[in-house]
């Protein structure tokens, strides 16, 4: 058990966990739709890998917190303004060149944060962490390559990366965005402060944009970050909608 | 779609463990060899099925043609004494 003061420790779980269960949500989305069968596949597996992060950190917030709501209660019965993810894993698919734009963005963050938390003074973030560098390395390499054959593809892919990446950008910056809760948990060590892994996603991303030929987008207006505040997009709310209304709607449902 | 032109077909061979040699387990389609190693992974490998794995192009595999089946193998099929089947084997030696 670490120092930290429970409802910030569960508060903080709650968030990663959330960026894990709704970008995966979101990753299956692609499943039966993608460009080919083996991209499915693998699209699969990474949304299944983010999903086992959020069971895992969702059980814990709710173990944490000591109000008797397991993982099932937090994933499927909180409403949107009780979300904490952060909006750039929620954001729509839309064509596959922005679903890569978004992974790369999200997961060479997610790698860089659970690098450090391998470290966190708390056993259970530590241990969620360790497995998670595995996968998460796995889903920073596989958006990589994508971006890099469609930036340095053709026209027309190249093209759409580009646009890609301009709709995410201005999500980005919500990523580093820390507030009073996590520098309280950093300096107990136990949470990352998000805003020192700018310098390591920039060395990353920037080197893959320049290889596949992209340009950095620059200039443009960054977002407030509201997604840890529970202040989401338009579209969150049907993938809520659509993510809780089996359970919502059979309570206890099972298969 | 249907003016996309399609990935080539590449072979999948995994080791299962260390010690076993890689065997033949199916096909895929990827745009090139790097990414059909990563689809290999998540296709053949989700549920801990290897340490190893090759993929080779489709295209790039010589095969014997079941016209010449006679010729090829039937002269081996009534010559016993090519077969080890007179020596003991110890009980040790697993993977023979």
């Amino acid at each position: 058990m670490s120092v930290a003061t429970l409802p910030d420790l569960a508060t903080y779980a709650l968030r990663l966990g959330d960026d894990s269960l709704v970008l995966s949500q979101r990753l299956g989305g692609w499943i039966t739709n993608a460009p080919e069968l083996e991209e499915d596949v693998a699209l699969a597996n990474i949304a299944l890998d983010l999903l086992g992060q959020a069971r895992t950190l969702l059980s814990y917030a709710g173990e944490v917190e000591g109000a008797g709501r397991d993982e099932d209660d937090l994933a499927y019965l909180r409403d949107e303004r009780d979300f904490r993810n952060v909006a750039l894993a929620e954001l729509p698919n839309s064509n596959f060149a922005v679903t890569m734009a978004r992974q790369l963005c999200f997961s060479t963050w997610q790698l860089a944060l659970h690098q450090r938390l391998t470290s966190s003074a708390d056993e259970t973030l530590a241990g969620v962490a360790g497995k998670a560098v595995k996968e998460v390395s796995y889903h920073r390499d596989h958006a990589t390559q994508w971006v890099l054959r469609l930036g340095d593809g053709t026209d027309e892919s190249h093209r759409r990366m580009q646009s890609g990446l301009e709709r995410v950008w201005p999500y980005v910056a919500e990523l580093f965005t820390t507030d009073e809760l996590e520098q309280r948990l950093a300096s107990d060590g136990v949470a990352v402060d998000v805003s020192a892994l700018r310098p390591e996603w920039d060395a990353h991303v920037d080197s893959v944009l320049q290889e596949a030929t992209l340009t950095r987008p620059e200039g443009g207006p960054m977002l407030p970050a509201g997604g840890r505040r529970g202040i989401h997009t338009e579209s969150f709310g049907f993938l809520l909608a659509e993510m809780q209304h089996l359970h919502r709607s059979h309570p206890g449902a099972t298969w | 779609m249907s003016k996309r032109r399609d990935w080539p077909l590449w072979e999948v061979f995994i080791r299962s463990r260390r010690g076993l040699s890689h065997q033949h387990v199916g096909s895929l389609h990827a745009p090139d060899a790097a990414m059909a190693l990563r689809n290999a992974r998540d296709v053949y490998t989700r549920r801990s099925e290897g340490v190893s794995i090759w993929v080779v192009p489709a295209a790039a595999i010589v095969a014997s043609s079941p016209d010449e089946k006679d010729a090829f193998f039937d002269p081996a099929a009534d010559k016993a004494y090519r077969h080890p089947t007179f020596y003991d084997v110890p009980a040790e030696v697993q993977h023979l």
